[in-house]
């Protein structure tokens, strides 16, 4: 018997009286085929979340089974694209659809007429096992894609074809698996977007993931395989934070996924990336990023699909021995949507609406992060960096609070530094990193004192904290000297250290040695400052040098190009203090 | 000859059901007769079986089990289009009420409208000049994009919105073909009936078409209003080519008549009392400002909403921050101070303004200009929040500076006249003359160069 529709209510559509389909498996609903996923089976209704808008769909109209689950397509083409949350390829559905996006599109996702220069790297005769590479091609000028047998077949190789042109759909490689059967291996593979590509094993994360923003990298790091929440309420900058990850650190390949947020922000990615040009490839930024995006207008449904399908072309690449960052803007977006369809399926909800199982759904994402080994003898690691939009920027609401158990790093955006426009507006007193001494030999190898800077400038910050409560309430004129030049190092910590402007050509990128040389100049001038002091110096003519100043704007002074400057700078620091020394 | 459904099996609140139903579609229209040859429109929310819900627009006053006709008409909500409906007045469910009869159609436009595809937007980036000093100056607002007023009971929003109409100028080609719709919902009638005088003073009123929801009308009929509002836009910047100018007020009204539909749907309320979908709901009306490739017109939103009690972290703005790009915030302690319009600088926000402004865009230095006086208003509330711990004498310099600076600032820059319609050289000036009365190393956010051609402490004489 047909399966058919029995009831509509939004995304969510009931079948009756049907055992035909199983958990997570995708169907087909309604004449137009609409894309949908079981999300439940009872004796005498199966549940349906709908991943396109239901308007025009009737009582009646029938339900096709595919006998698998949502499965992500992993092909050649997948970089520099951009897709919508179940991977359809946007700029296609253009030429189809017209600048809206309109339902029942069943495009392939990958380029089918493309022809991709293949070097097959198998012979005939080769045994193979999961994770196996056996041909590869170059993808874009800076990625060499690598076509693995998937990780559940293993055989011998029967027919290899010649090196050549080749489109994504023509037969590569056939193999016999054990059970004698033959089967052929194009370049593409399907992988379902709710499982976890497997690994050998999880390697310890040692390596930071290097952005080029100083608060980040100096003060609360990232490894490479972490994962890290950006919390911050509206205004406070987060898209701009994870645009510069994104623009800067030195991941192979980024996948930015818009997760219910501005179309206008998709389109600035997709023309900024594309004329950004990277200095160490010196190749635009779409040649390294994939783009997914289910702008809040987009159904509900495909947003929670958007965050797996995200992941999983992450974990394809990892496959292949890269480094991949993941963007994911918002994570609380997918949490809505799943509050969403929980309350169209009338589940009991917990806290403020969220559904019971918000946690588990959580670690299962952040869980996938990871440094690897994989299951071809390379390395790869995936870290996930999610952005958190909490209501009413209240941090204690539960997607927030959730994630956080998650995360090693933590980067809380501030309401009131972002008002003074202190961007990247990290809030040092309330963002931690797990990860500092796991990283710590790295920094230290970059130069021994590395570490040490690094502490002393949080000490500073965490001086100037306590400070700050009495000149609250009493002003500053009444603190001694040695604790009014915490407080003016601190300023010059805050605004010309931690402050950095995204749109200054040098500032929006800093090298780690400059990141070091800053933190030296500012720790002279505290400890040379605190000696003159001592030695009966009076604040104000410290202050006169205007060598306080300098410090602030060296960011800009000193091109990345020319660090030998920083020299100069010390020894002026030097000079004049002792020069101050001198007539006492 | 179509089928008719005789009767309904329940009414509750603006919800109706029918049983017996066989074909509709999910979201179609429905026409209902009542007995005394009246009709009224409903649209299917929910299906189970044979069993249709649906949502009337007019409202159930009158309706009973038993004396209504349904038709369903398979199709969504549509309402006419074609360039003559500006200067035209409609209802929230896109019916005429000025009396000129029907629009004559060249097409009839599906009022959900659909999400557009990213690939096919265009990035906005050509400011749109308001002539107000804040709005230019610090929160610019940019072709494309959508920008709301947050606002309380009481403050002189719409005042702000009709200077905005009456002042807004583009710049480069196309700027004649500039129109705006404006949506009200849920507003007194006065209100409304200041908008529609302001803009037959200013000589508007041709290139304006209205939709009314006043708050005596049907609240199902204002969750259509943004709707048709946003439809007609759509038409008229991606299909004629216009710019168009978008204001909806107030928000606060739409997403309370949500509120009240939701819960007698009987779905699971989440904060406060608003359904878990408001999000969604509101993304879906937002989301239709912008710039598609391949047509020269934009939509430009500015929703207008009223905080309830003040409140910026209520679901309402908050939400609706969360998916805008930016917002100009209201204050109520410059709107006591007599200062006009009294825009909170610090909370307020243009997301689009950093890739509109400077060369090419408006003036070299419009973004350090901008990024100064917000870094130094910042301090201003520093300093006086210290002051009224240790009283004003006890301050330093520099906060005693900022403290002048901070009252200058909002005599001066924020506050202008309704008429007064400043360019964006006097604006950009006026900025640099405060700044002057700042001591010059305070200034670290101008680079050496630009202090050096532009900073003398002369200028600041003039507020002497």
């Amino acid at each position: 018997m047909e399966n058919t529709i029995y009831s509509i209510n939004g995304p969510v559509v009931k079948a009756a009286n049907t055992k035909d389909f199983s958990m997570l498996e995708m169907v087909y609903v309604g004449e137009r085929r609409l894309i949908g996923e079981v999300i439940g089976v009872a004796d005498d209704f199966t549940t349906i979340q709908v991943y396109e808008n239901t308007a025009g769909l009737k009582i009646g109209e029938p339900i096709f089974g595919t006998g698998a689950p949502v499965c992500a397509t992993l092909g050649p083409g997948i970089i520099s694209n951009i897709f919508d949350g179940i991977e359809r390829p946007l700029r296609d559905m253009v030429k189809d659809n017209g600048a809206f996006v309109a339902e029942g599109s069943h495009l392939f996702a990958l380029d089918e007429e493309k022809q991709f220069d293949v070097t097959v790297t198998v012979k005939k005769g080769d045994r193979l096992v999961g994770g196996d590479v056996y041909c590869t091609t170059p993808e874009t000028p800076l990625i060499t894609h690598k076509c693995m047998l998937p990780p559940d077949m293993s055989g011998e190789v029967t027919f290899a074809a010649e090196n050549g042109k080749y489109r994504v759909n023509d037969v590569i490689i056939r193999l016999k698996t054990a059970d004698g059967e033959e089967k052929e291996l194009t370049m593409v593979q399907r992988w379902a977007i709710k499982k976890a590509r497997p690994c050998a094993g999880r390697l310890p994360s040692t390596r930071p993931l290097i952005t080029g923003q100083r608060v980040i990298d100096t003060l609360i790091p990232i490894a490479k395989g972490g994962a890290a929440a950006i919390p911050g309420g509206f205004g406070t900058g987060k898209t701009v934070t994870q645009h510069q990850i994104a623009k800067w650190c030195d991941a192979d390949i980024i996948v930015y996924i818009g997760c219910g947020e501005r179309g206008n922000e998709m389109t600035q990615v997709l023309e900024e990336f594309g004329e950004l040009i990277d200095p160490k490839s010196n190749r635009p930024l779409t040649d390294r990023t994939v783009l997914i995006a289910n702008t809040s207008n987009m159904p509900v449904a495909a947003r929670e699909a958007s965050i797996y399908t995200g992941i999983t072309l992450a974990e394809y690449y990892r496959d292949m021995g890269y480094h991949i960052a993941i963007m994911a803007d918002s994570t609380s977006r997918w949490a809505e949507a799943l509050r969403e369809i929980s309350g169209r399926l009338e589940e009991m909800p917990a806290e403020e609406g969220f559904p019971a199982y918000l946690p588990s759904r959580l670690s299962e994402f952040y869980e996938r992060a990871g440094y690897v080994k994989n299951l071809n003898g390379t390395e790869g690691s995936v870290t996930i960096i999610g952005a958190v939009s909490p209501q009413g920027s209240d941090f204690s609401e539960p997607v927030t609070q959730n994630t956080k158990r998650f995360v090693r790093c933590f980067w809380a955006l501030d309401k009131s530094l972002a008002y003074a426009r202190h961007y990247p507006a990290i809030d040092w007193n309330s963002s931690y990193s797990e990860y500092v001494e796991d990283l710590a030999d790295f920094y230290n190898e970059i130069s021994p004192d590395y570490t040490a800077l690094r502490q002393e400038i949080a000490n500073i910050l965490q001086e100037e904290a306590k400070l700050m409560e009495i000149v609250k309430l009493i002003g500053a004129d009444v603190l001694p000297d040695d604790q009014k030049l915490t407080i003016e190092t601190a300023r010059v910590v805050r605004v010309g250290f931690l402050q950095q402007n995204a749109n200054h050509p040098d500032d929006t990128y800093v090298p780690l040695p400059k990141q070091r040389l800053m933190m030296k100049v500012i720790s002279v001038l505290y400890h040379k400052s605190l000696d003159a002091l001592k030695t009966g110096v009076v604040l104000s003519d410290i202050f006169s040098l205007g060598l306080f100043e300098k410090a602030t704007k060296m960011k800009y002074d000193i091109p990345n190009s020319r660090l030998e400057l920083f020299d100069g700078l010390i020894s002026e620091i030097n000079e004049k203090i002792d020069a101050l020394n001198a007539g006492v | 000859m179509s089928v008719q459904y005789v009767g309904l099996t329940d009414i509750n609140g603006p919800l109706v059901a029918l049983d017996g139903v066989k074909g509709a579609a999910y979201d179609e229209i429905a026409k209902i007769r009542l007995d005394d040859g009246s009709e009224r429109i409903g649209r299917v929310v929910q299906m189970e079986g044979e069993k249709v819900i649906l949502q009337v627009f007019e409202g159930t006053n009158g309706i009973s089990l038993k004396n209504t006709r349904t038709i369903f008409s398979g199709k969504p909500l549509e309402i006419p289009l074609s360039p003559e409906i500006l200067g035209r007045v409609f209802n929230g469910a896109g019916k005429p009420i000025d009396g000129l009869g029907d629009v004559f159609p060249e097409k009839m436009g599906d009022v959900n409208g659909r999400a557009l595809n990213p690939y096919s937007r265009d990035y906005p980036q050509n400011y749109i000049h308001t002539g107000v000093s804040s709005i230019d100056a610090l929160m610019t607002l940019i072709r494309g994009q959508k920008l709301p007023i947050f606002s309380g009971s009481g403050m002189l929003h719409n005042k702000l919105a009709v200077q905005i109409v009456k002042q807004a100028k583009i710049t480069g080609e196309g700027a004649k073909d500039f129109g705006v719709v404006f949506a009200a919902m849920g507003v007194q009638n006065d209100v409304a009936d200041y908008f529609r005088r302001s803009f037959e003073d200013t000589g508007a009123i041709e290139r304006v078409c209205m939709f009314l929801n006043l708050s005596s009308d049907p609240i199902i009929e204002r969750l259509l209003t943004p709707l048709c509002a946003l439809t007609a836009a759509e038409y008229l910047a991606f299909e004629k080519n216009m710019h168009i100018l978008v204001i909806m007020t107030d928000m606060t009204s739409y997403c309370e008549a949500l509120r009240e539909f939701s819960s007698s749907k009987g779905e699971i309320p989440g904060r406060k009392g608003y359904p878990g979908y408001l999000y969604s709901n509101l993304a879906a009306i937002y989301e239709r400002a912008g710039i598609v490739k391949g047509s020269s017109g934009s939509v430009t939103q500015i929703p207008i909403l009223t905080m309830p009690n003040d409140d910026i972290t209520h679901p309402i703005p908050d939400l609706t921050a969360y998916i805008t790009e930016g917002q100009i915030v209201f204050d109520r302690e410059l709107d006591r101070k007599g200062i006009y319009p009294g825009v909170s600088v610090l909370l307020s926000l243009s997301r689009l303004m950093k890739d509109g402004i400077g060369e090419g865009f408006t003036r070299t230095d419009h973004s350090a200009v901008s990024n100064q006086l917000f870094a130094a208003y910042a301090r201003v509330q520093d300093a006086r929040s210290l002051a009224s711990v240790i009283g004003e004498d006890e301050l330093s310099e520099a906060d005693r500076a900022y403290m002048k600076f901070g009252k200058l600032f909002e005599e001066h820059f924020l506050n202008q006249g309704f008429d007064e319609n400043r360019t964006l050289d006097e604006t950009l000036d006026l900025g640099w003359d405060l700044l002057c009365t700042l001591p010059r190393n305070e200034l670290d956010r101008i680079d050496e160069k630009l202090l050096e051609e532009k900073y003398n402490p002369e200028r600041a004489m003039k507020f002497m």
